[in-house]
């Protein structure tokens, strides 16, 4: 085996709740299991490590568990293509190495869903997840006026983030309005145990700022940056609130830009897995948001679930069926019930971009029947995200499919693609 | 149902385009037709390159009258076409390649076209990324770059206010020899002229187009303004060009409008899968890193295949198949579609209306192809 050749029985790609709990169950056997991961950190979005004081319980948990497996760690590691079945090609800042499995778990995690509306791509205008980031490394924030607006229960979280780091969070808009919210059963009690205590930390930290149901932005104001948002509510009224900050959250969408690179069949936005977590590709199993998008629970049990059957444990993956399905259950009503109105569709004037990496906006957007033509015709997609926030804008506001992937699944130096090797091990 | 239309064109990629713009002006009622959208297959795959090239006289003839076409076209395409006269650099790597050079400089001035011999300083001073050891070129100034997939719509385009018919989306089953083409719902509609435009998939439906897929890879970077400021391409590329029976690589690296990078190029007979060569792929970016070091370190967003509809003698089949006069053929252009469009277009209206073209055809006719020598080598 040479330093740009690595073999492993079993490589999980990605290291947040779902790839531990996956790399944890996997080590009780003896195969061999290596973790591959993006980030310098472990933990995920969720959990970064650096910021372990905070990390909840759970987290701290499964990082312990995790360190003291016998899974070999590759933080820093991005996945750049498939070279044939088995074989991926993996790129770090240092180089490139030809990594072979026998079995691969994909735990890639979701994104945030970012929804175009006329002054989304100002300055100052920030993804929750993003806001949620720069509180945690230590943005100031002492004293920012914040409104957070979107969808779904991150909108708490980030609220009570950012209101622990100083800011002034002036409300946190919901799109979904309080009759809906209720109709799916979406108060507290029905956000079972670890999010109940997720959802009561947050509201001990929210106490006084109003949370709004069935608001929405519709407009971010502002020259050079954010001076203002407007939000609206479904009477038509509208309530200009002056801001220094905006996050906005509208919810996650699955990475799924490997399983389309591997060939995996996709349904409805989400890899479709069996039981034993099996993609429709031999040897490729898949655990967590990409294949429904529903939080930590569920990425913890689907982990495990696939780290065992990937090393014929199944009795142990059998015992995770049902606590699975009940986190399966909570999903639908969580999806369900944060459904994104049809408004958020009809926001965008000519003139916003839609693209961000190549600037497109709608009105270029208009000549393109779907995301192969607007790719073609006007490179939305085409830019260094590869897509991955268009793609899903695009979806929501015309409907469009993202058919395939081409790769580099992530982008990867020309000079890995010389060190890259086709040599079967 | 009764002929409506002069001539139907099967094939929006940029040579169907061009053909159904000059032949919409001329006064030609068109119907262009494409199974999928306008420039989705090797228009939409390739570099965008308007290079001249002297393979052969007739090679030379071709280019550097659609590069005129183009130039005198220029001041008229929309930004979005992100047409740049960047010029083309051949860079000699070794002694035989800068005797090449010597050579082709006259070649391409007694065609009149610029040229122009750079000594190693100046071969450096102009692509300073260039590996050092390199040691001179050729410049031909007035070659130029474009994005392929829109000057095919602004082509259409004009076709169009010119009152041509677009269909996309609207696949073709059948050329008929009396002037029909039959389409996927088993429909069927006429002309006085059937243009048989569709590239890689001409050969479906005329018989005895002696054309063959030949893939190519291609690589997209992230932004780098400046970094590559000419289309440029190997000497070497000529021999790996003309080899036919083995698959090659060269180094062939195009500025784009947007700062990003392509890097080519390879061919390759006998392998229509969509699916990246692993092997050629990382032999095209040895030879790169060989010729530019530093794009080693660069970062690449993409990459893709392509096919080229290449005949057996490089020359494309422009003009009434041997099938029947009612059939014609503009195809068979390999990698030099974009470039040669607008030449094809021109060429085809000509004839069609009996205008004397400026260039000699004969070079291009699918009558040169009979079926004894449609074997490729």
């Amino acid at each position: 085996m040479s330093d740009t050749t690595k073999h492993f029985d079993i490589v999980i790609v990605g290291a947040g709740p779902a790839g531990m709990a996956a790399a944890v169950a996997a080590s009780q056997s003896h195969r061999s299991v290596a973790v591959i991961e993006s980030n310098p950190w472990t933990g995920g979005q969720l959990w970064r490590r650096p910021d372990a004081a905070a990390t909840p319980r759970a987290g701290r948990h499964w990082h312990a568990r995790f360190k003291a497996c016998k899974a070999h760690l590759i933080t820093e590691a991005s996945v750049g293509d498939s070279i044939a079945p088995g074989h991926l090609l993996v790129e770090t800042p240092a180089s490139a190495f030809n990594l072979f499995y026998d079995r691969l778990i994909m735990a890639v995690g979701a994104r945030e869903q970012f929804m175009p509306f006329p002054g989304w791509t100002l300055p100052n205008v920030f993804g929750a997840g993003g806001l949620q980031l720069l509180a945690k490394s230590g943005w100031p924030l002492q004293g920012k006026r914040v409104v957070v607006a979107g969808s779904g229960p991150l909108l708490l979280a980030v609220g009570a983030q950012l209101r622990k780091r100083g800011a002034r969070v002036l409300c946190i808009a919901e799109q979904t309005s309080l009759k809906h919210l209720v109709r799916f059963g979406l108060t507290l009690p029905r956000l079972g145990p670890s999010k109940l205590w997720q959802a009561l930390v947050c509201q001990s930290q929210l106490l006084g700022v109003p949370y709004r149901t069935g608001y929405w932005p519709i407009q971010a104001h502002g020259t050079d940056r954010l001076e203002g948002v407007t939000l609206r509510r479904a009477n038509g009224a509208t309530w200009n609130v002056t801001c220094d900050m905006l996050g906005c959250a509208f919810g996650m969408v699955p990475n799924l830009e490997l399983a389309r690179l591997l060939g995996c069949d996709i349904e409805q936005g989400t890899v479709r897995v069996d039981t034993w977590q099996k993609t429709s590709v031999n040897q490729v199993y898949c655990a967590g948001e990409p294949t429904g998008v529903g939080g930590m629970d569920r990425a913890l049990i689907e982990g495990q679930i696939a780290g065992y059957a990937v090393t014929d444990q199944p009795d142990k993956a059998r015992a995770l069926f049902g606590p699975r399905q009940k986190t399966h259950d909570f999903t639908r009503v969580l999806n369900q019930g944060f459904a994104l109105r049809d408004e958020l569709r009809t926001l965008t004037t000519p003139d916003t971009i839609v693209c961000r990496c190549e600037d497109v906006t709608a009105a270029q957007l208009a000549c393109c029947d779907d995301f192969r033509t607007a790719r073609l015709y006007t490179r939305c997609g085409m830019g260094p995200c590869q897509g991955r926030n268009c793609s899903t804008a695009t979806h929501t506001l015309y409907g469009w499919e993202t058919e395939f992937s081409r790769p580099p699944v992530t982008p990867i130096r020309v000079r890995s693609l010389v060190d890259l090797s086709v040599e079967k091990e | 149902m009764s002929t409506t239309y002069d001539v139907i064109i099967v094939g929006a990629g940029i040579v169907g385009c061009a053909c159904a713009h000059q032949c919409s002006q001329a006064g030609l009622k068109v119907l262009i037709l494409d199974q999928g959208p306008v420039g989705g297959q090797s228009t939409g795959a390739g570099m965008g390159h308007i290079v001249t090239m002297d393979d052969s006289p007739d090679q030379l003839a071709l280019t550097h009258y659609a590069r005129r076409l183009w130039l005198e076209l220029a001041e008229d395409l929309p930004a979005h076409v992100e047409f740049q006269r960047c010029g083309t650099l051949w860079v000699a790597a070794d002694a035989e390649e800068l005797d090449a050079v010597k050579r082709k400089v006259s070649v391409y001035q007694s065609a009149g076209s610029k040229a122009q011999v750079l000594d190693a300083r100046t071969l450096h001073e102009e692509e300073p990324h260039l590996n050092p050891a390199m040691l001179g070129g050729l410049l031909i100034p007035e070659d130029a770059v474009l994005y392929p997939p829109n000057a095919a719509r602004y082509l259409v385009d004009r076709a169009r206010s010119f009152g041509a018919e677009l269909r996309t989306g609207v696949a073709v089953r059948q050329i008929g020899d009396k002037g029909s083409v039959t389409l996927g719902d088993g429909s069927s509609v006429e002309a006085g002229l059937i243009l048989n435009a569709a590239g890689c998939g001409a050969p479906a439906l005329t018989p005895h187009v002696p054309v063959r897929p030949r893939k190519g890879h291609l690589v997209v970077t992230h932004r780098y303004p400046g970094f590559v400021r000419h289309q440029m391409i190997e000497l070497g590329y000529l021999k790996s060009a003309h080899s036919v029976s083995s698959d090659s690589v060269a180094f062939n690296v195009q500025p784009r409008a947007t700062g990003q990078i392509l890097i080519g190029s390879s061919r390759q007979y006998g392998d229509d899968s969509q699916t990246i060569h692993h092997g050629l792929l990382s032999r095209m970016m040895a030879q790169a890193c060989h010729y530019m070091p530093e794009i080693g370190a660069l970062s690449v967003t993409r990459t893709w295949v392509g096919f080229r509809p290449a005949t057996p003698d490089k020359r494309p089949l422009i003009g009434p198949s041997l099938v029947s006069d009612k059939v014609w053929l503009a195809t068979g252009h390999e990698g030099l579609g974009i470039a040669t469009s607008l030449a094809t277009g021109r060429l085809v209206a000509d004839m069609i209306v009996g205008r004397t073209p400026e260039i000699p055809i004969a070079p291009y006719s699918p009558a040169r192809v009979t079926q004894e020598n449609v074997v490729h080598e």
